[in-house]
């Protein structure tokens, strides 16, 4: 009898095995200098940053980056992936060029949040979680983003878009396909007083 | 007299986050000076003399924690700073790490004198990228300049300040959690005790403290711990930041002593209530606790008078809620967060948040019977309590507030089949207006 053909197998797969994976050499050395961040034999602290230089070089974690970040590390993949599947800041799917975040939370949704979603979604043409056929957009629905007094609040990629306004929706995807991230208002704490 | 901010006075300023500007404006870097001529003990017996109290949430002196890590130990000592501010309706912190980052980064180093650290941790969330490259630039000033590293102001004491940025997760601000999240694992909590002052980070005794507490305390060496407790009332003293959101005219991040009443903060500071409708409710300390009514507005905004009245202050986050606001819907939409963000390690809050949520679903879309009602109290209670951490008590609280003050909303969804409330109350725009 073929083994696995009777007994229990887990139905789960492991994520896309993607190209080889290997920091370039810029990253290698930033990866480097985190690591001495942490007492010598806790390596395992700069996972996270770890991932972020993964996924900021390859846009997805794959289980080549695992693999190469668990070998970095001296830790095992499955403690890799343990991470990777719990933080939702890290994606195991290709995501657009720029990542669309709404905060759906209490102070946003009072404030239109929802209309905002609902805009995008109408002017992308995909549901929260897909992303457009050419690979420009990707929508996700979000928790709290920490920035209830400019709700609604749009994460794009790694940056902040305060009071988004539905009506302003249509424009603000333009924009970005026009001027890319100069379309954000970023953080107004930034913006308006350096 | 009013009152004179001490935190955020500078915030508004172009480039008061720099190095320059804190040295120039805010007697930058003298109380770590003035810290390092003290004892350690003394400066942890100046902070229990001030009555600060945690800002995260929980509001626990700061000097009791100190004091309580442990002390006779071989293995080195850490603190962490919890910046992980996700609890919905908080956004203080940002503003400080943003605006005033050397008065945190002053504050890691003396607390780490203070407890015997050499290093401290800054643990933000995932979302403030932002916030993470100003702070690595500007603790790189402050270690070109020589107030972080080896033998600050030649007294031989060392000290190591780090960013260590998290990836989305709510549960990483429970301070077990943090601590996880910072050895590279899930970000959940753990049994208590040992607490974190015996065993924290890497085994070894740990104070996990607030951003806005930590820039508390280079003010307290400063200025005295009179000076400081003398800014609100008894054993709710020195300054105060209140995050106003929701549905009001001027949300942003008000300073103020604790003295403030609730209606200060909203209709003062906050330029009254969107619309100048109707106060329906309120959440005064972020989506985990109580609701307030509106008559409870002369309520002072401190952290034993917020209690008295049948709430907490918590991370001070006010979310303000007008007449259009169903509480089914408030309801759903928070357990909508709680059930996303739980870490799943313990059952009552990771399958009961989901359960109150699929109830909660029911009835705002008038489908809901009345047995779903008594389910729901029944889920709510056996949730509360139960958990490892206080997550599971936040999650089930905005169903038993709501179901405590507003049961007839509840009531009539069942009834009526329906939301009774105009229908398009949650489609209008957003509100903004100058605020910090």
């Amino acid at each position: 009898m073929a083994y696995g053909a009777t007994f229990h197998k887990s139905s789960r797969q492991l994520e896309d095995e993607g190209p080889p994976f290997e920091y370039t050499a810029e990253n290698r050395a930033r990866f480097d200098e985190i690591v001495t961040r942490y007492p010598p034999d806790r390596r395992r602290s700069a996972v996270l940053p770890a991932l972020y230089l993964a996924q900021y070089q390859q846009g997805y974690i794959t289980a080549n980056v695992i693999r190469h970040v668990a070998g970095l590390l001296g830790i095992t993949r499955a403690d890799v992936e343990d991470v990777v599947s719990f933080y939702t800041m890290f994606y195991t799917r290709p995501v657009g060029k720029f990542v669309l975040q709404v905060c759906r939370t209490l102070s946003c949704a009072l404030n239109g949040a929802e209309r905002v979603t609902e805009e995008l979604q109408a002017k992308l043409g995909i549901d929260p979680g897909q992303t457009d056929p050419d690979g420009t957009f990707t929508l996700i629905e979000v928790e709290c983003l920490g920035a209830c007094d400019r709700a609604p609040v749009v994460m794009v990629n790694d940056h902040w878009h305060e009071g988004l306004t539905p009506e302003q929706c249509s424009k603000f995807i333009d924009d970005i396909r026009a001027r890319g991230q100069s379309a954000f208002t970023g953080c107004h704490l930034r913006k308006e007083r350096t | 007299m009013a009152y004179q901010p001490v935190l955020t006075s500078h915030v508004a300023e172009p480039n008061s986050f720099t190095l320059d500007f804190y040295l120039k404006n805010q007697r930058g870097y003298e109380g770590l000076r003035k810290a390092l001529t003290q004892k350690p003990n003394d400066i942890i017996e100046q902070v229990k003399a001030s009555g600060l109290r945690g800002r995260g949430g929980a509001g626990f002196p700061t000097g009791m924690k100190w004091q309580f890590v442990l002390k006779d130990t071989p293995k080195p000592k850490y603190i962490c700073c919890n910046a992980d501010e996700s609890e919905p309706g908080t956004f203080k912190d940002h503003v400080l790490m943003e605006r005033n980052p050397h008065l945190l980064i002053e504050g890691c180093a003396i607390a780490c004198y203070a407890i015997g650290a050499k290093v401290a941790y800054i643990y933000i969330r995932g979302e403030f990228y932002h916030v993470q490259e100003i702070l690595e630039a500007e603790l790189e000033k402050a270690y070109k300049a020589g107030y972080l590293g080896q033998n600050i102001f030649g007294s031989g004491f060392d000290c190591d300040v780090f960013v260590h940025r998290g990836a989305g997760a709510y549960e990483a601000g429970e301070e077990t959690a943090l601590i996880e999240s910072l050895e590279g694992k899930r970000a959940q909590p753990r049994l208590k005790p040992p607490f974190p002052a015996v065993e924290g980070l890497y085994q070894s005794p740990t104070a996990v403290n607030n951003v806005e507490t930590l820039c508390n305390v280079p003010l307290i060496v400063l200025n005295g711990a009179e000076w400081f407790a003398q800014l609100g009332p008894e054993k709710n003293g020195g300054p105060k930041l209140y995050c106003v959101s929701g549905h009001v005219k001027k949300p942003g991040v008000y300073e103020a002593s604790m003295n403030t009443t609730l209606r200060e903060l909203i209709y003062d500071h906050a330029g009254g209530i969107r619309g100048d409708r109707q106060l329906k409710a309120i959440i005064p300390g972020g989506s985990s606790v109580p609701l307030l009514l509106p008559d409870q507005l002369d309520t002072p905004a401190s952290f034993d008078a917020v209690q008295k009245a049948g709430s907490l202050l918590g991370s001070a986050g006010l979310i303000v809620l007008d007449d259009t606001v169903c509480m089914v819907w408030l309801a759903m939409n928070l357990l909508h967060f709680y059930r996303h963000e739980s870490c799943g390690k313990c059952t009552p809050c990771r399958e009961g948040g989901d359960w109150l949520y699929k109830l909660l679903q029911r009835v705002e879309r008038g489908e809901g019977q009345d047995k779903d009602l008594d389910l729901l109290f029944g889920v709510a209670n056996n949730i509360i309590g139960k958990t490892l951490c206080a997550f599971g008590d936040a999650a089930a609280t905005p169903v038993l507030t709501t179901m405590k003050l507003f049961r007839h909303e509840y009531e009539a969804h069942v009834r009526e089949g329906r939301c009774t409330l105009p229908a398009d109350w949650r489609r209008q725009g957003p509100v903004l207006a100058g605020a910090h």
